[in-house]
């Protein structure tokens, strides 16, 4: 079977914007996609639209009432954060599957500001602090506090996650954040849970990001293969049964399973890959997520952080959008704005944040509930 | 755990039972095909194994170890913070969440031995609903 091609792909700068509306942001990433792929939306053949707000109130079908009604099949997805890439991977299958050639994948969300997390509950009761809780922060606490009890990682090393991905951002126009955070100010701030402080935390922020996936047979057709990148994999998994699997939601089991298949499927180990744009909704997933994708050894990821081989100009840079934690974290815009940000390096277009050289990616998000979903792509 | 209230009972997890004499315990579910043991209720297959029709009731120890946990600072308004919430792995098997109380947050160590303890909360001035909960507290070695 042939492969299959990012022909297009854009997103909108990430930020809070109380006064547009949520079709607006969706359709201005639409546009913007289009645009680079030099098509249009009659052109188009399905909409996969991610979100987790309003997926139940067909949201792809009124992006389209700003953007052209052509009557195209729509798909909406909600996958919790993996609802983008979610949708993502529906295009992937259409277009692998020979029923089209091009399709549009958008990723949209427009969010208030707090805590995220359902709080407990159990009966309609509301459980929260008096049965644990179910806050995000707390549940990523509670992981990055595993990862202490199981490899001696530090309050430190996940703080300087934070301190990597807040610098790194400064080079990206499209981040919500663009400044420096030293570690003192990182460890220092608020703590939410620990060890999460507030610059620990992704940000709430309202984005959407567009890609439009396409056949190879019509990338040729169209003379879109110059700045086409190819999806070599396209992985989505559910959380396995772990023994603490009820009691605190997983993440390294389900992302190890996707890691796994993504790439089997696209015949590369870890050692092939140039840079990452992994799921730090919070600066302990980060660590976690180094050794679930296989860039480093069991229990190797405090030495990794150390290291510096994460950052830009090092072995394998992880974030260098500056991550959810600096760029934002837009739920269901997030899994496209990584096919985005992994496209423009293959493309050698990243400017200031370029990793030279770069060949192959990896993108990564998870779900709460839980899921993964893992893409590898390559420059042609 | 004295309880003299007589509105409507709610426990707040669906591990814990209220038995004949009215004393709160944990139940949970033991595979019968794959041995494993879980704090949750019955369902129709078992989550690890996947057979059918083999989960069948079992009570849970109300010892045990505390794997992991945070302390929470901030939390959804009008929640009390900061707590410990922990997650614990009951001696037989069985890994619930809950609060940890009784403990300074720096005397906690992992694998410490917790007891399970139950409370009747009132959730409204001058209801007589009855709300019970698990707490985790420091045992002995």
């Amino acid at each position: 079977m042939s492969d299959i091609y990012v022909a297009g792909t854009d997103m909108i700068k990430f930020g809070r914007f109380p006064d547009r509306n949520i079709e607006d942001l969706g359709a201005e990433a639409a546009l913007l996609a289009l645009k680079d792929a030099g098509l249009v939306i009659g052109d188009i053949q399905a909409l996969y639209c991610g979100n987790v707000g309003e997926a139940n109130r067909s949201l792809g079908q009124r992006v389209l009432r700003h953007v052209g009604q052509t009557g195209i099949p729509v798909v909406n997805t909600a996958n919790a954060c993996a609802s983008g890439a979610t949708a993502f991977r529906e295009g992937w299958i259409a277009v692998k599957s020979g029923l089209y050639d091009l399709v549009l994948c958008i990723g949209i969300e427009q969010m208030g500001r707090g805590l995220l997390g359902g709080g407990a509950s159990h009966m309609g009761v509301p459980t929260e602090g008096v049965v644990g809780s179910g806050t995000m922060p707390s549940m990523f606490a509670t992981l990055g506090v595993e990862h202490m009890r199981k490899h001696g990682t530090t309050f430190e090393q996940f703080a300087k996650v934070s301190v990597k991905n807040h610098h790194h951002s400064i080079a990206n126009e499209k981040a919500m954040y663009r400044f420096d955070t030293p570690l003192e100010q990182v460890m220092g701030e608020e703590m939410i849970s620990y060890p999460l402080t507030k610059l620990m935390c992704s940000v709430n922020v309202d984005g959407a990001a567009a890609a439009v996936v396409c056949s190879e047979r019509k990338a040729r057709e169209l003379g879109l293969m110059n700045r086409s990148v190819r999806i070599r994999a396209s992985a989505l998994q559910s959380d396995p049964y772990t023994p603490h699997n009820l009691a605190m939601m997983d993440f390294n089991a389900v992302t190890r399973l996707a890691a796994g298949a993504a790439y089997e499927m696209a015949g590369v180990g870890p050692q092939d890959i140039d840079l990452v744009e992994l799921h730090d909704c919070f600066a302990t997933a980060e660590l976690l997520h180094y050794e679930n994708l296989g860039l480093c050894g069991e229990g190797g990821a405090g030495a990794l952080i150390d290291s510096g081989e994460t950052s830009l100009g090092g072995r394998i840079p992880v974030n260098v959008s500056g991550g959810l934690l600096s760029k934002g974290h837009p739920l269901g815009a997030t899994g496209i704005a990584n096919i985005y940000e992994i496209t423009t390096h293959l493309r050698g277009e990243a400017a200031g944040r370029q990793v030279e050289g770069a060949r192959i990616g990896l993108t990564h998000v998870v779900g709460a509930g839980s899921s993964c979903a893992v893409h590898i792509l390559e420059k042609v | 755990m004295a309880d003299e209230g007589r509105g409507e009972v709610r426990l707040l997890a669906p591990f814990i039972r209220l038995g004949a004499d009215d004393r709160p315990y944990l139940e949970g579910v033991r595979c019968a095909a794959c041995g494993e043991v879980l704090a949750i209720e019955p369902r129709r297959a078992c989550p690890r194994c996947a057979t059918v029709g083999a989960l069948e009731p079992v009570r849970l120890a109300e010892r045990g170890r505390l794997y992991a946990y945070t302390v929470v600072h901030r939390s959804f308004p009008g929640v009390k913070v900061p707590f410990v919430a922990a997650v614990v792995d009951l001696d037989g098997g069985g890994s619930i969440k809950g609060n940890l109380v009784g403990v300074g947050f720096d005397e906690i160590s992992f694998d410490m031995p917790l007891n399970v303890e139950f409370e009747r909360l009132q959730p409204r001035e001058g209801s007589d609903e009855r709300h019970i909960r698990h707490v985790f507290t420091p045992g002995a070695n």
